[in-house]
């Protein structure tokens, strides 16, 4: 199968201040793109010639898993953030937060010590598990939780990629500036499918 | 004693127009500054305290993951920032030279799996050059570990390293580390690393 970069859904200076025009024209235009281009060439000629995303993240290895997993990762990633979206999370969600964490506060606190924490390159996550509870998991370079057989509702790139230009060595100011563009109405749609 | 952040000895800018001084400022300050420190405060009241680096590193895998990734983040920018100092000679000569030949059969072949090493590491690493039982091999580790560590598949002793984390290269290349790998290759000092190579 040939993937294709998907189009963002907001313009590429819709994030500001938090996150830079010149973050997002590398981050999706130079990184995101690569690594599509490099899972449409690496994947040819291989098992996974026309394997859907999935199923490379969960059965590949090498550079098809590093590539496809980073696009799937990438586009999680990039659809969860809006502007103008839903700024807290509601209802079943929300219910499903207290009950693990005690509150939306005490959640962001976790999720964001596991992203600060994660050595190197990775991704911080909130997971449904296979109970249909939530968890917040820690993924290094491509990881991806479906290879666990857990479901992605929430994440958090913490390449230095993703935030060196605007805040350098900073990660936990761009984590804190991460949470004000999550458009919860996406996370709250994950968590019910 | 407690470990220290080493000075340079010599400007953030004297390595542009390939380094350019505000990566060195803050890859210098803040990252390798922020691992001596995290360093010191793993050791703080252990029984590795007032040991070398070396040693620290050489049992890691009986240690901390802190003492592991600062320990390791001190002792890699240490050398980073010796071999690619400015001055020395601007190519290997004598017995460096001999080895390297001996090891890849020429310099550019040498150069060319140093390259590749330094280009394949996914995520954030190193590559090395390490002197490993008299013969010279290239490698590369993720994250902060490097040749000394008894983690390493590649051990030995570390004659070149290239730092290959976004944080080396990001402000001034993006997502060119190729770029970045070329003008590392015209910075490297080899005084220090036949001083190395020598032991």
């Amino acid at each position: 199968m040939s993937f294709e970069l998907p189009k963002l859904p907001y313009s590429k200076n819709a994030l500001e201040p938090y996150i830079s025009e010149k973050t997002i024209e590398f981050h999706y235009g130079k990184h995101h793109q690569a690594y599509v281009t490099k899972v449409n060439n690496l994947s040819q000629g291989t098992p996974f010639e026309n394997a859907s995303l999935e199923e490379i993240i969960k059965k590949a290895d090498g550079g098809v898993f590093n590539n496809g997993a980073q696009v799937w990762n990438h586009t999680f990633y990039f659809f969860q953030f809006n502007p103008d979206g839903c700024k807290e999370p509601k209802d079943e969600l929300k219910k499903a937060i207290e009950a693990k964490f005690g509150s939306v506060e005490k959640f962001k606190e976790e999720f964001s010590n596991a992203a600060t924490t994660l050595f190197g390159s990775g991704w911080a996550w909130l997971v449904k598990n296979e109970k249909g509870e939530l968890e917040i998991v820690q993924t290094a370079n491509a990881g991806n939780p479906l290879r666990d057989s857990k479901t992605p509702l929430l994440t958090c790139d913490v390449w230095e990629h993703a935030y060196y230009l605007d805040k350098q060595n900073a990660r936990p100011k761009y984590i804190e500036d991460f949470w004000k563009i999550i458009d919860w109405k996406v996370i709250s749609e994950r968590y019910s499918k | 004693m407690a470990f220290e952040l080493p000075k340079l000895g010599y400007d953030y800018n004297a390595l542009e127009p390939h380094i350019d001084a505000r990566t060195m400022e803050i890859h210098h300050s803040k990252h390798h500054g922020g691992y001596t420190t995290k360093l010191n405060n793993a050791v703080e009241g252990t029984d590795l305290e007032g040991k070398s680096i070396e040693e620290i590193l050489k049992n890691v895998s009986s240690h901390s993951t802190a003492v592991r990734n600062n320990g390791g983040g001190y002792y890699n920018h240490n050398l980073y920032w010796q071999v690619i100092a400015p001055g020395g000679a601007k190519s290997p000569s004598g017995e460096l030279l001999d080895a390297i030949n001996e090891s890849f059969g020429s310099l550019e072949k040498f150069r060319e799996a140093f390259v590749q090493a330094a280009l394949t590491r996914f995520g954030s690493g190193w590559a090395w050059l390490v002197l490993q039982n008299n013969k010279l091999a290239v490698s590369s580790t993720p994250n902060q570990d490097n040749p000394l560590m008894d983690v390493a598949d590649v051990q030995g002793t570390p004659i070149l390293g290239i730092d290959v984390w976004e944080h080396a290269y990001y402000l001034k290349y993006q997502n060119k580390r190729p770029d970045y790998v070329n003008a590392f290759w015209e910075l490297i000092n080899w005084d220090e690393a036949a001083r190395r190579f020598k032991g």
